[in-house]
């Protein structure tokens, strides 16, 4: 009865399957660029989260005879010395632990957030949809720096402060964009299809619209990684953040520009360190935004 | 099941319960379906009405075909999304087994799903891309059938695959590595894995190569044999209805000009809608063709926004006169069997 | 005989991320005066390819090579300006789908006097009369009012006539349609057919009408020739094609249709097996894996087309079905 020619290789053993990731993984590596990105993140996460372990000073190491040095290669003082004669190279090693933690930690708990909320959210509809998406732009009218300033208040200046304030900010953002591809996605057939078979709404939403979301989604997150790490640093530097000793990109970058006129040297190297890091995240949104992109299918 | 009758003298009268065979399994009363489009709540302007089913009555028994033929706008694809209540019901009963589905909640109306699904007509679109086939198939048993574990769930998928002419070592492919034909199998196993009563096809094969038509068809027929499913047939092929339905409903602007079993449709048709539908479809025989006299139409389909009054269809009708324009013709049967709603059919001799 | 158009090995191909893909592979074939030349085929037979390549429609990555003779002139490769001069002119095409051919910011009158005064060189005014001559010679009701309406005013079995009737304006001598009436519903295909049969008659154009419809193409064509797979499979006239189809491939088309005027629900015919996968061909004849008369030949050598009565020929070993 089967109308159908038989495959070379035809029989017991099943065949793999070529997902829509893999395809897209695929055109993302023949993406130079991005690929670049990639290699140099990984290559910066590394350096940072392997700092303890490549040997080098520790970062409250003061050096008296080298404050506020400029960078000498011949001792190993690559971004030169604060002015605690302390390693900037070394300090804005730890100091990305930190930036990248928050970077992608907040990241990742915005877009739980918001992913559930948006999508749930778009797929009700009517005015549940519009009631959820009016707290939405509640919350996005609050002054965001004040919102910081009042956590401060609260609650000290505390690490946990950072996460809390930016993750309470960016899900907002991912929440809207789930909700519009909630929106265009709901009307497609293999939605009423499964509405058809008897598919919960739960399982609607979980299994069939959150993973067909998912590409702008990452897209997005990959680009606002970058903006958190910056707003991180905008806050440390505005002293609300990051505690000394410990130190992040902003607060070096702080620290630095303090004392620009006199040692120019403390601003560059973290500086440099933070551009590099934030282009090679935005190539590596933009490869991905290549491979992902939903014409071809 | 339907809840039980007590034993009166009066309900021994009202003939054969549902449980038996022959008797209907969907009857459909009156239903409508409209649309509202526009209207504006702060200007205080109206929302225009769209009548996509205005009033379709009709039957349908276990294992019967029936075909549903109309062209933009009649309301067959509304009235086959109606019937398994995929869209909202203005009024109107849908009985299937006994129970009037529009009363019915969203978790009663969830259970009775199992027994009822849908094909449609862009095969591809239909399927998840994100999800593998076998994951596609699978899912309609897992919510019906929760306890089954793993294995037993695999075994079914592939089964199930082989049934309907797909390699069962497949099922771990993705949609879009399939061609449009081996997509709608796929739809058509997803469809049929819990062994329902009723499948609603909507173009299930206009989307596809004629080649690959006919092998669609042939399996669903196949299907339709072997499991004594009933089928409702959407097309605005008739040839592709006329080979596959028993029975064939025509469609104009969301009312039935006439419905018939298929031969009599095509040989016999009373309505001059269907005589036109018929007159209009080219024969693959060129000097038939060619010589055959056609009954052409004049003008274009009315807007489903503004139809005409009475009958809608005599805007376009060669027999029209005044009373098509004041009145909408019952459908009567014009012999057993044979309803037509038309104050001029072409009633057979004898009648 | 005049010979409105000449193709002689037209190969069309695409540069794809995954490699060459042979669109057309060498056709052959001729259109005379005032004739209807069918192209019948199914999805990656090339059909629409052909014509594509002829107008110099094609997509950036796709490249024709052969020879194209419009009225004795070889027209393939010729750069725009020149080539411009020939289509919209003298050879049009028409498209599927009225509502997306049809620029929607602009008004029908827009659409059409620009023809005329970009190729004939005529007045505003000249041109506006021409079109609406034009419009209600392809029987729309009120054109003069309509001349000034947009496209999303109009219903799909309306554009499809201004389409006609744009294509027709400067007098072509070749109406290229590629499945002009398949997107519409049967009473409004049942009109425009009647519409394209008078036309023809009274102006005595040569027409290319690509479908896939069999029925379509017995109403309106006097030859036709059948593609599968970007090579022309069958030629012949209409009547010896449907009488007697020697392509086992036209015989499987022929029999998967059903009838209208068919008695019983007997099973179809299929053609077995899956379209043609353009970028994995199969060795020797494309066909053979879906063909009921393969033999070993099929697998080893492809099947060149071949005349085998007179204006016959068929691309197949077998020596007759």
């Amino acid at each position: 009865m089967a109308d159908v020619t038989l495959q070379p290789g035809a029989g017991i053993v099943e065949v793999k399957g070529r997902s829509l990731w893999a395809d897209a993984r695929h055109r993302f590596m023949k993406n130079k660029a991005a690929v670049a990105g990639l290699v140099i993140l990984v290559l910066v996460a590394i350096a940072c989260f392997g700092a303890p372990y490549l040997g080098l000073r520790s970062q409250d190491d003061i050096n008296w005879d080298m404050i506020q040095s400029p960078p000498d290669f011949a001792q190993g003082y690559f971004f030169g010395t604060d002015s605690n004669g302390r390693d900037v190279f070394v300090r804005t090693l730890y100091g990305g632990q930190v930036s990248l933690t928050v970077g992608i930690v907040s990241t990742l708990v915005s877009l739980v957030i918001g992913t559930i909320y948006g999508a749930t959210a778009g797929f009700l509809g009517g005015r549940t949809d519009g009631a959820m998406m009016r707290v939405v732009d509640m919350l996005y009218s609050i002054p965001f720096i004040f919102f910081v300033i009042l956590l401060t208040v609260f609650f000290g200046r505390n690490f946990v402060l950072i996460y809390v304030a930016i993750g309470a900010v960016n899900w907002l953002d991912m929440a809207r964009i789930v909700r519009g591809q909630t929106l265009s996605i709901k009307r497609k057939e293999y939605i009423e299809a499964a509405h058809a078979s008897g598919v919960s709404n739960w399982r609607i939403i979980t299994r069939h619209i959150i993973p067909n979301c998912l590409g702008p989604v990452v897209v997005y997150m990959t680009l606002t990684v970058p903006v958190v790490i910056l707003t991180e640093s905008f806050i440390s530097f505005l002293g609300m953040g990051v505690q000394e000793p410990q130190s992040s990109w902003g607060t070096l970058v702080a620290e630095g520009a303090d004392n620009l006129e006199i040692a120019p040297w403390q601003v560059f190297g973290p500086g440099a360190v933070l551009a590099v890091t934030l282009l090679a995240l935005n190539f590596v949104g933009d490869g991905l935004r290549d491979a992902l992109d939903p014409k071809d299918r | 099941m339907p809840p039980a009758q007590p034993m009166t003298s009066q309900s021994m009268s009202t003939g054969p319960s549902p449980a038996m065979k022959g008797a209907p399994l969907l009857t459909v009363q009156d239903l409508k379906v409209y649309f509202e489009i526009g209207g504006n709540r702060l200007t205080g302007k109206a929302p225009g009405l769209v009548k996509a089913v205005d009033g379709v009555s009709f039957e349908l028994r276990a294992g019967e075909t029936l075909g549903l033929v109309g062209e933009s706008g009649c309301g067959k694809s509304t009235l086959g999304r109606a019937v398994l209540r995929l869209l909202p019901i203005r009024s109107g009963r849908v009985v299937w087994l006994g129970t009037d589905l529009a009363k019915l909640d969203h978790k009663r109306m969830r259970a009775v799903r199992r027994d009822m699904q849908i094909i449609f007509q862009d095969p591809l679109a239909s399927l998840n891309p994100r999800m593998t086939v076998g994951e596609i198939i699978a899912e309609p048993l897992q919510t019906f059938q929760p306890n089954l574990g793993r294995d037993a769930i695999r075994d079914r998928v592939k089964a199930m695959m082989a049934k309907v002419g797909l390699l069962p070592n497949q099922l771990n492919r993705y949609p879009h590595e399939f061609s449009g034909g081996q997509c709608q199998r796929i739809g058509i196993a997803r469809a049929m894995i819990n062994e329902p009563k009723l499948i609603v096809c909507d173009e299930p094969v206009s989307a596809l190569d004629v080649s690959i038509q006919a092998q669609i068809v042939n399996l669903l027929m196949d299907l339709q044999r072997e499991m004594g499913m009933s089928l409702i047939f959407i097309s605005h092929n008739l040839a592709v209805v006329k080979h596959i339905s028993h029975r064939v409903m025509v469609l104009y602007l969301g009312k039935i000009m006439e419905i018939a079993d298929r031969n009599s449709l095509y040989t016999e048709p009373l309505h001059p809608y269907t005589q036109a539908l018929n007159s209009a479809v080219p024969l693959p025989d060129p000097d038939e063709e060619r010589q055959r006299s056609r009954i052409v139409l004049r003008g274009d389909l009315p807007s489903p926004l503004n139809p005409p009054s009475g009958c809608p269809f005599r805007t376009r009708c060669p027999r029209a006169t005044e009373i098509c324009a004041q009145v909408m013709p019952d459908l009567l049967p014009a012999k057993p069997g044979h309803l037509v709603a038309c104050h001029h059919a072409d009633y057979p001799r004898g009648n | 005989m005049t010979k409105v158009l000449e193709v002689s090995d037209l190969r069309t191909t695409f540069t794809t991320p995954e490699g060459e893909v042979k669109a057309v592979g060498g056709v052959e074939f001729t259109i005379n005066q005032g004739e209807v030349l069918g192209v019948v085929g199914e999805s990656g037979s090339g059909k629409s390819q052909i014509f594509m390549s002829i107008m110099g429609l094609l997509a950036r990555n796709g490249h024709a090579k052969g020879s194209v003779k419009f009225k004795g002139d070889e027209i393939l490769g010729l750069d725009v300006k020149a080539l411009n001069k020939v289509r919209g002119v003298r050879m049009s095409m028409i498209f599927q789908d009225p509502m997306t051919s049809l620029n929607p910011y602009l008004s029908v009158r827009r659409q059409m006097t620009e023809v005329l005064v970009l190729h004939k060189g005529m007045s505003e005014s000249e041109a506006a009369k021409n079109a609406v001559e034009m419009l209600e010679r392809v029987q729309i009701p009120e054109a003069k009012q309509r001349l000034n309406m947009y496209p999303h005013e109009f219903s799909g079995g309306m554009r499809q006539r201004v389409m006609i009737a744009m294509a027709l304006l400067c007098g072509p001598e070749l109406l290229i349609a590629d499945e002009p009436t398949t997107a519409l519903d049967v009473t409004v295909q049942a009109q425009i057919l009647e519409l394209l049969v008078g036309l023809q008659r009274d102006v005595g154009m040569a027409i290319a009408l690509i479908t896939h419809d069999l029925g379509v193409i017995a109403r309106l064509a006097d030859r036709v020739m059948v593609m599968y797979a970007g090579n022309i499979v069958e030629k012949g006239s209409v009547r010896d094609l449907f009488k007697d189809p020697q392509h086992p491939y036209t015989e499987g088309l022929l029999e998967s249709m059903p009838r209208l005027n068919e008695t019983e629900a007997t099973r179809l015919q299929t053609i077995g097996g899956q379209p043609p996968n353009l970028q994995n061909l199969p060795s020797g004849c494309s066909f053979r894996d879906r063909c009921r008369y393969a033999f070993e030949r099929c697998v080893t050598e492809r099947p060149l087309l071949t005349a085998f009565a007179e204006g016959r020929s068929k691309a197949c070993h077998l020596p007759s079905l």
